[in-house]
């Protein structure tokens, strides 16, 4: 089954944020942002700026009419700062005018004057200065104290792990119109349709049943649309509401860059142990997660990171701390994987460093530590199918990685000036989001005389194909044809009180809302097919739009059934409501069974440096990845390809660079490099775990988003490995991105 | 008054002549299917077509419509996803897009479409190398581009049938492209020639690549003059060993001249790692030396290659070393309203070698770290002749002399090669920047020069280290 979307895509008819038609006398807004990372706002002249020809208004603070608070789970982000100013780019005002342009110059009229503070940019520096979000959190396991006696190697070192910026190529923005009795609708890029609506209606003062949301797609989010779409939302309704017209917001790509949050920068320590027969037998590790100038989603994304701390492997005795830091960048926030690849980074890291410091393969380490079935995680949950092996030795097996080490090492030593490295990362990622209280979904079905059915769920399709998904679900329940089926915008007033597509869940939770919905459904109307049919309901189905009688087609075709069952005043409507049964946490304890399942897989990437230039390409991807039983095998495949790209830019380009007073240098395309089509792997071959599939997983099909982005940490360690080989002196830095600037400076320290 | 062609409508408007081609699309025409992604021809979302009248068929190339003027649309056909949309049927472009899955969130992909389109229409043996190449300006962040490339393999399969003289004619014929095409080059010569506002303090623009990132607002606001409106020389001939080039030449002229690639089998390796496919259909050769970039490619490439640049100002003309132009940070030897018109090298000799080398974080569409150029004449074993250049080590692209004569009459051995690096670190002066920090460029600058002498060398050249 194709992508619903795909026809739309690639005729350019698919209407994204600021394709939607304007209503005429629609306004355009801007941003004025703060220019500095840190400091008092001692005035602020916007008269120059109002004297433009087709300015309209210029908002502050002091215009809203509700509360000036977009914190979700901590209240201490401002929508418009009112005194003090904690970021570059941090929404000073918004300025509305007839035109995009006019708006836009305006905003740079705007005069700010600033007392400025000293800001802070690293995150160890803010904690050692008290400067925390959230009070830290310690995860264990055993008893790490003791452990280290048992040790036969001991080693430790840090860690530097750089940001990443989403890049979803479209922008934020929004597009508000004020409805009549004070209503407003809202049309957002966001993946957080009611997080939008909640965050609206605080800032006007209104209750959520005037304010709609309506999401038809989004043009990429990966998080970066979670929770960070609402403020613009929020100054779009804003700027309605006060102006009484239609007003859009459109981030430039610079403004988008400039104020938006990213994936975390995060520094740590670790000291690993292991036994003489290479188990590892302890592991101990802080982290300092650069939570940016507010909490956004960071104490979650830090609990994630806690979750995944100890990788794909079992470690009896741990103790793994994290402090989320207060500094002067903008609020990071969620990013595919949401915490997750940063804490496997630093395991990953450990047992690199202990490798080296053995002198043994670093695989061999990560073969030996793998979870087996019910090993405990460090939070208690117990690993049930756990596919951590079975992922390893497939991979091993179908991609020979003894010949792939051996003729890397046969290149390397023919050739002086060209190197390859070889690296494998085996995944495990929990799913659930770890706030239990989010992990639930509706489903709104309606089935019209005609038999065409319509499908309202908080999913936000955002090019992860859950629309897809979606209608999948309902056509193979329903036993109709798929063209039947439509999958309507998310909107608020049809699925309220939704979570965010976020947690690579969004087919898992809706996907089973939607089920719950079509089974009542169909329940109904196979009881009308038995009181037409006159044979026992059990004995009835629906297959290919026909009932079926013991599996044999009856005379009653689908429009015929649902005419009938209208006339009998039986309803065609059915709304499933869908809570994760199991799951649970006790943050006080730090123990529980957070996760419906986990996801589990292993990659292999092999890389080629050329060691005159310090450039490098990456070669090949090998993964065995568990999907379960996927229900769109393709859709899955693509992002497993997306995903692992995106993995490796993260860990190689993509370098986020800050100067000493929080001003973000990368802050366009020209300067912030993702892959592009020469840069990715020359090829990626992934092969399918053969799993039956968890019962909590949608048709037990996998959660998929997020999982395949960490194989992409392996090209970090072939590229290590890769200058090794040239360099002899060379010890593994742990400092993502490894750039080509850092690649060259390796292969020549010492030289 | 701008004139020209949209998908199948005549347009006339009164728009601002530098106005972007895709706030027109978009906004003016309402054709939404156009994408704003960057705004600075980094991200392909806003590809389009241009179609320009050549011996009485139309030629067809990618541009970003982000940075295209619109002044420089007057007389061509312009094509968005929406002209190249069939009824009820899908073009082989999208079809192949549609079959592999290459699409996810889909915003970029009429970019891609477009790109592709562009590939499907051009006059040249349509390999999958090159369908790969016309679409390497395009990003996508969902896909992994694995998914794009089988699309792409496709493509360059059914594109192996098609006509390369009348690749529109073929299209057409053969279902792939909509009927209005047959009639656009009757349609673009009704068009009359751009008549230039006469005003003095106009703006020049080229093709736009630079100046429409840099200040689209002051463009937007000012009136702007073309230098691609047929008064200033395009085109490259080669006379007696000279080259002439014309300024207002697009760098996608030097990539397709075959008489270049004689001289120069290695120039179109070289000119693929500036920018990308739409943005060289736009780019001229004296807008990449006018804006002065430190790290501006062909200007490394033309130093070392000891061009000279023939400018006008009032009507005098006067030729300098294009080394001599650059006077400081984006500062030039020029006047006021004085135009590059041509630049003129000596073809090296057969005996000589030509090398260009750059490093950039991304290898194709980036910006250089450093880059560098060399050419190095050998006679009895010793260099008679060697001009090395080397942008992002100065406020300028810079000439490195030092190094250079050093080497004339020398021998080349270890000795000589280690003080030649020496000599190159003394003359250059680079700085920390978001391209790198000034003790990585160093070093890279020494790697290049010995990746130069590995090309040159061959096996040889380790000899020499």
């Amino acid at each position: 089954m194709k992508n619903i979307d795909t026809i739309g895509h690639v005729t350019g008819k698919s209407v994204y944020l600021d394709d939607i038609s304007t209503i005429s006398g629609t306004l355009h807004a801007a941003i004025v942002g703060s220019a500095i990372a840190h400091g008092i706002i001692v005035n602020l002249d916007v008269d120059e700026a109002l004297r433009l020809t087709g300015v309209e208004k210029i908002i502050t603070y002091r215009d809203i009419p509700g509360e000036n608070q977009i914190g979700c789970i901590i209240e201490d982000e401002t929508l418009l700062a009112e005194h003090e100013v904690h970021y570059q780019g941090q929404p000073i005002a918004v300025v509305v005018a007839q035109t995009e342009r006019i708006a836009r110059k305006a905003a740079q009229m705007v005069k700010v004057t600033y007392k400025e503070l000293t800001p802070v940019i690293d995150p160890r520096e803010a904690k050692e200065k008290g400067l925390l979000l959230i009070p830290p959190r310690t995860f264990r396991m055993g008893n790490v104290d003791e452990a280290w006696n048992k040790c036969r190697y001991i080693v430790e070192d840090s860690v530097e792990i750089g940001g990443q910026e989403h890049l979803y190529i479209e922008t934020q923005g929004a597009y508000a119109y004020p409805l009549e009795g004070g209503y407003i609708k809202v049309h957002s890029s966001t993946q957080g349709p009611t997080a939008v609506q909640k965050v609206v209606a605080r800032i006007l003062g209104l209750p959520m049943n005037l304010v709609e949301v309506d999401v038809v797609r989004l043009g990429g989010a990966f998080g970066g649309k979670e929770d960070q779409a609402s403020g613009f939302a929020a100054m779009a309704a804003l700027a309605a509401y006060i102006t009484g017209k239609p007003v859009k917001l459109v981030l430039s790509r610079h403004d988008d860059m400039r104020i938006t949050g990213k994936r975390h920068p995060y520094s740590a320590d670790f000291k690993i142990g292991l036994s003489e027969d290479l188990k590892i037998v302890a592991y101990e590790a802080t982290l300092y997660q650069n939570g940016g100038a507010a909490a956004d989603l960071s104490p979650s994304i830090m609990e994630r990171t806690l979750f995944h701390s100890t990788g794909s492997y079992f470690i009896p005795n741990t103790k793994v701390t994290a402090y989320s830091c207060k500094t002067n960048l903008p609020p990071n926030t969620a990013f595919r994987g949401f915490g997750g690849p940063q804490g496997m980074f630093v395991i990953e890291s450990a047992i690199a460093k202990a490798a080296e410091a053995i002198g043994v393969n670093a695989i061999e380490i990560q073969r030996l530590n793998l979870l087996n079935e019910n090993d405990e995680f460090q939070y208690g949950q117990k690993a049930e199918n756990a596919n951590a092996r079975k992922c390893f030795a497939l991979a091993s097996e179908k991609f020979d990685l003894e010949t792939l080490q051996k003729s890397i090492e046969y290149h390397n030593q023919n050739n002086k000036y060209s190197k390859k490295g070889i690296a494998v990362m085996p995944v495990c990622f929990g799913i659930s989001f770890t706030n239990i209280s989010m992990n639930q979904a509706r489903a709104l079905v309606h089935i019209y005389q005609d038999g065409s059915v319509s499908v309202s769920t908080g999913a936000i399709e955002m090019g992860q194909g859950v629309n897809t998904k979606l209608a999948q679900v309902a056509s193979m329940l329903l036993g109709i044809n798929i063209s039947r089926v439509k999958i309507h915008s998310t909107n608020t007033t049809r699925v309220a009180n939704t979570s965010p597509t976020a947690a690579s869940a969004g087919a898992d939770l809706n996907g089973n809302a939607l089920q719950i919905a079509i089974r009542a459904l169909k329940e109904r109307l196979i009881k009308v097919a038995s009181e037409i049919l006159e044979y026992p309901v059990e004995e009835l189905n629906i297959e290919n739009e026909w009932v079926t009688h013991n599996g044999k087609a009856t005379t009653l075709q689908w429009v015929e059934l649902i005419k009938k069952t209208h006339l009998k005043r039986v309803s065609l409507t059915e709304n499933g409501h869908y809570a994760t049964p199991i799951i649970y946490f006790d943050k006080t304890k730090e123990k529980g069974h957070p996760f419906a399942y986990h996801v589990y897989g292993t990659g292999i990437v092999t890389v080629t440096i050329d060691c005159i230039r310090g450039t490098y390409a990456i070669d090949d991807v090998y993964i065995v990845h568990d999907f379960g039983n996927s229900i769109n095998p393709l859709i899955d495949l693509g992002q497993v390809e997306g995903a692992v790209v995106q993995g490796i830019g993260w860990v190689t380009l993509e370098e986020l660079a800050f100067d000493s007073n929080g001003r973000l240098l990368s802050n366009s395309l020209s300067t912030y490099k993702v892959p592009d089509i020469h840069f990715a792997p020359k090829s990626i071959q992934c092969i399918a775990l053969p799993t039956l599939g968890p019962d909590l997983a949608v048709l037990r099909s996998k959660a998929i988003g997020e999982p395949p982005f960490m194989y992409g940490i392996a090209a970090y360690f072939a590229i290590q490995n890769a200058i090794k080989s040239f360099n002899p002196e060379h010890r593994i830095k742990f400092d993502s991105p490894l750039t080509p600037e850092k690649v060259l400076m390796q292969l020549y320290k010492g030289h | 008054m701008i004139s020209f062609i949209l998908n199948e409508k005549p347009v006339n408007t009164d728009c601002n002549p530098g106005m972007s081609l895709l706030d027109y699309i978009r906004y003016e025409a309402k054709l939404p299917g156009t994408k704003i992604g960057c705004r600075e021809g980094d991200c392909g979302a806003c590809t389009v077509l241009i179609g320009e009248l050549a011996n009485g068929k139309v030629d067809y190339r990618s541009v970003a419509s982000c940075l295209y003027p619109l002044i420089n649309a007057h007389g061509k056909h312009v094509v968005t996803i929406e002209g190249i949309n069939l009824n009820n049927t899908l073009s082989p472009v999208q079809q192949a897009m549609a079959d592999h899955w290459a699409t996810q969130c889909g915003f970029c992909t009429p970019g891609f479409v477009m790109s592709f389109t562009g590939f499907c229409m051009n006059h040249e043996a349509p390999t999958l190398q090159r369908a790969i190449e016309a679409i390497a300006g395009n990003i996508c962040r969902c896909t992994g581009y694995k998914s794009i490339e089988r699309a792409a393999n496709d493509i360059a399969l059914l594109m192996k049938e098609k006509d390369i003289s009348d690749p529109v004619g073929w299209l057409v014929n053969k279902g792939y492209l909509p009927q209005y095409f047959s009639d656009i080059p009757q349609k673009l010569k009704l068009i009359d020639a751009y008549v230039p506002a006469n005003e003095t303090d106009a703006q020049l623009i080229a093709g736009g690549t630079d100046l429409m990132v840099q200040k689209p607002d002051y463009i937007y606001e000012k009136r702007v003059k073309s230098t691609l409106n047929g008064q200033q020389p395009q085109g490259i001939a080669i006379v007696d060993k000279t080259c002439t080039i014309g300024g207002a030449t697009k760098v996608s002229d030097l990539i397709s001249s075959a008489e270049l690639s004689l001289h120069f089998p290695q120039l179109k390796d070289y000119l693929m790692l500036v920018s990308s496919e739409p943005i060289r259909n736009m780019a001229t050769v004296a807008g990449n030396i006018v804006n002065a970039s430190p790290i501006g490619d062909l200007s490394v490439m033309l130093i070392a290659l000891n061009a000279k640049v023939l400018t006008i100002a009032n009507g005098i003309t006067r030729e300098q070393p294009l080394h001599e132009i650059f006077l400081g940070y984006k500062q030039l030897n020029l006047i006021p309203g004085e135009i590059i018109q041509h630049i003129t090298f000596e073809i090296p000799k057969n005996s000589s070698q030509f090398s260009f080398e750059k490093v950039s974080k991304r290898k194709y569409l980036d910006i250089a770290s450093v880059n560098s150029a060399m050419l190095l004449e050998m006679k009895n074993g010793k260099v008679e002749n060697c001009r090395i250049s080397a942008g992002g080590v100065a406020p300028i692209p810079s000439y490195l002399h030092k190094a250079s004569n050093y080497m004339q009459g020398k021998e080349l051995n270890a000795e000589i090669v280690n003080r030649t690096v020496e000599i190159m670190q003394d003359e250059i002066s680079p700085i920390s920047d978001i391209r790198g920090t000034a003790e990585y460029k160093r070093l890279l600058l020494r790697q290049l020069f010995i990746a130069h002498l590995q090309k040159f060398l061959g096996k040889r050249f380790e000899q020499v280290l």
